[in-house]
């Protein structure tokens, strides 16, 4: 009798309790192992002397920081991020939401051009970077670019070899847009099919011109939280950036001085030559603030978190 | 409106539209076309859109070649993808039901714990992260590739996002049936979840798939190394033997082509529900 009247009950507050912890227990202790201990770690790992080894050997105070601040490459790799990101974060936005009202207008073959668009999303950045570097944009001898530029009697062009004037970034941009593009494409598709047709219907009442005016005061406005959630990704995904300079830059000889973004550069200090873990530490929570504080500081400026009206 | 002028703009848009996909569709040609050439059509200065002859020996001579652990990278990243998109989807699965459906005085202060490490990327958690895991004794083991990947904050919230609009009559007739939260999760909530866990499982697929910086800095000897460290250890050595690179990475992409073309529509339909744009 009582076991049938529990059942019918809704739960006591300790069982609840229990099944909370049984159901998120073990994410909440993976993500404590590998995600809150590493960063603890890194904090505490950062004000000692670490070279080669996993363990603290010497407490050296903020000096790591210090020296890391002090250090041309590493500020340098955040210009580099700086650069990098007031290029790439505009005109992934741009593409991917000029791609998106294209699809989203088009009656005929919708899927099959939505899918060509998100297709290189299923190439990883090692496989583009493979075909940019060997086959579009190869230096002297052969490849697309210096073809089709040579159709038109221009010049050949090393591209990846060359840093007056830096080639390179037209290399490193257009892969990650061509990766990137359609991922974008589909956040924003998914926002243009929620906007009501009746706010189209009332603007051509209204005698909105289709086009420009439309897009300026109802798609535009309607598109606002989809617009802040990619713009925060496209920042966030550019601090990270690594996959594709590694790739694209680095050869048997090393990796060049110049276009090193923070990562490329913490992986070196860390795990490269040097092994400076304590250093390399340093770096990485000095990049983690610095992530975090563009994060909250944009999330804040769009407004995030506030519910739409 | 003139009309005309509709269809002036509706013909331009398509041809906007085919050249960009065309666009698009260069580097797959490109991908595939080197892979089949062979290694003087490649690097010859005189490019060519179709290459002289096609060598589908490229392939077998690609497995064949000793100095290139093709066929044990293709297993390592298999088995690494599998393994981390089932723990993903059961770990974030259970986690995001929990966090959503179980009234728990401090399940808000969770979940914001959860996210918090959405704000903190995980590549910035690499250096630490092999400390951790080289302490562990798990460089170059599968383990070490595996498990500290399981734990994703992005499945979870997609998870939540989820439950919180799942049918509540679903479950309450289970309630009245007298199952308790793990019966109703697993006999109720699951069977009718089936897009969400195909989306996620799609996403986490590629991802594991595609994962460059962890199986690099993990996978240290060449018996750990997955498809993508394999592939950029060829492009940064000092002897390419190009056609094999190419075909290398052509072979390297077909599992996800083939995922991709199958569900894609589950990764829309995953985006659209996950609240990632709301």
């Amino acid at each position: 009798m009582r076991g049938a009247s529990r059942a019918r009950q809704p739960l006591g507050t300790q069982n609840r309790t229990l099944w909370f912890w049984v159901f998120v227990g073990p994410f909440a202790l993976g993500l404590v192992l590998f995600t809150y201990v590493p960063l603890a770690w890194s904090v505490y790992l950062s004000f000692f002397d670490a070279h080669n080894t996993v363990s603290p050997t010497e407490f050296v105070g903020l000096d790591n920081y210090t020296s890391m601040l002090r250090n041309d490459a590493f500020t340098d790799s955040l210009v580099t991020f700086a650069v990098f990101s007031a290029f790439i974060v505009p005109t992934t936005f741009v593409l991917s939401l000029a791609l998106a009202l294209m699809v989203n207008r088009t009656r005929r073959a919708q899927a099959f051009f939505r899918s060509v668009f998100f297709l290189p999303a299923a190439c990883s950045y090692v496989v583009a970077a493979l075909i940019w570097k060997l086959s579009i944009f190869n230096g002297v001898r052969f490849g697309l670019a210096n073809t089709v530029l040579g159709w038109f009697g221009a010049e050949q062009v090393a591209w990846l070899s060359t840093t007056q004037p830096p080639w390179y970034w037209l290399v490193i941009v257009t892969v990650r847009l061509w990766l990137q593009a359609g991922f974008y494409m589909i956040l924003f598709l998914a926002g243009l099919q929620r906007i009501s047709p009746t706010l189209y219907e009332a603007a051509a009442v209204d005698g909105a011109r289709p086009g420009w005016q439309v897009l300026r005061h109802i798609t535009l406005p309607q598109l606002r939280a989809t617009s802040v959630a990619v713009t925060l990704l496209l920042v966030i995904n550019a601090f990270q950036a690594f996959d594709e300079f590694y790739n694209l830059l680095s050869d048997s000889r090393g990796y060049p001085p110049y276009a090193r973004p923070p990562l490329v550069y913490l992986y070196y200090t860390a795990l490269g030559q040097g092994q400076n873990l304590g250093l390399g530490s340093a770096g990485a929570v000095l990049l983690a603030l610095i992530i975090a504080v563009v994060t909250v500081g944009q999330a804040r400026w769009f407004g995030l978190g506030r519910k739409e009206d | 409106m003139d009309d005309a002028l509709v269809r002036v703009g509706r013909a331009l848009r398509a041809v906007l539209l085919i050249a960009l996909a065309l666009l698009f569709l260069i580097p797959f040609y490109l991908l595939v076309r080197n892979g089949l050439a062979s290694e003087d059509d490649i690097t010859s200065p005189d490019w060519t859109f179709f290459p002289s002859t096609l060598h589908w020996s490229n392939l077998s001579e690609l497995f064949a070649d000793p100095a290139v652990p093709m066929a044990r990278a293709l297993l390592n990243s298999t088995l690494i993808a599998v393994a981390t998109t089932l723990g993903t989807l059961l770990l974030a699965s259970l986690a995001g039901y929990g966090l959503a459906r179980i009234p728990y005085r401090h399940a808000d202060r969770v979940f914001y714990a959860i996210l918090g490490t959405m704000m903190v990327p995980a590549a910035v958690t690499f250096v630490p992260s092999f400390v951790l895991v080289s302490s562990l004794g798990w460089v170059s083991t599968l383990r070490g590739l595996i498990v500290p990947t399981l734990f994703s904050a992005f499945a979870c919230f997609v998870f939540r996002q989820y439950f919180l609009g799942f049918p509540r009559e679903l479950e309450d007739a289970a309630r009245v049936d007298g199952l308790g939260y793990w019966r109703t999760y697993w006999r109720v909530v699951v069977p009718n979840s089936r897009p969400v866990f195909a989306a996620v499982g799609t996403i986490v697929f590629i991802g594991a798939w595609n994962s460059f910086l962890w199986p690099l800095v993990i996978g240290q000897d060449r018996d750990a190394w997955t498809v993508q460290v394999a592939l950029a250890t060829f492009t940064t050595s000092q002897v390419i033997r190009l056609h094999e690179l190419f075909v290398a990475a052509a072979v390297s992409i077909v599992p996800l082509l083939v995922v991709f073309l199958f569900l894609q529509r589950w990764i829309v339909a995953g985006v659209e529900r996950s609240g990632i744009d709301d």
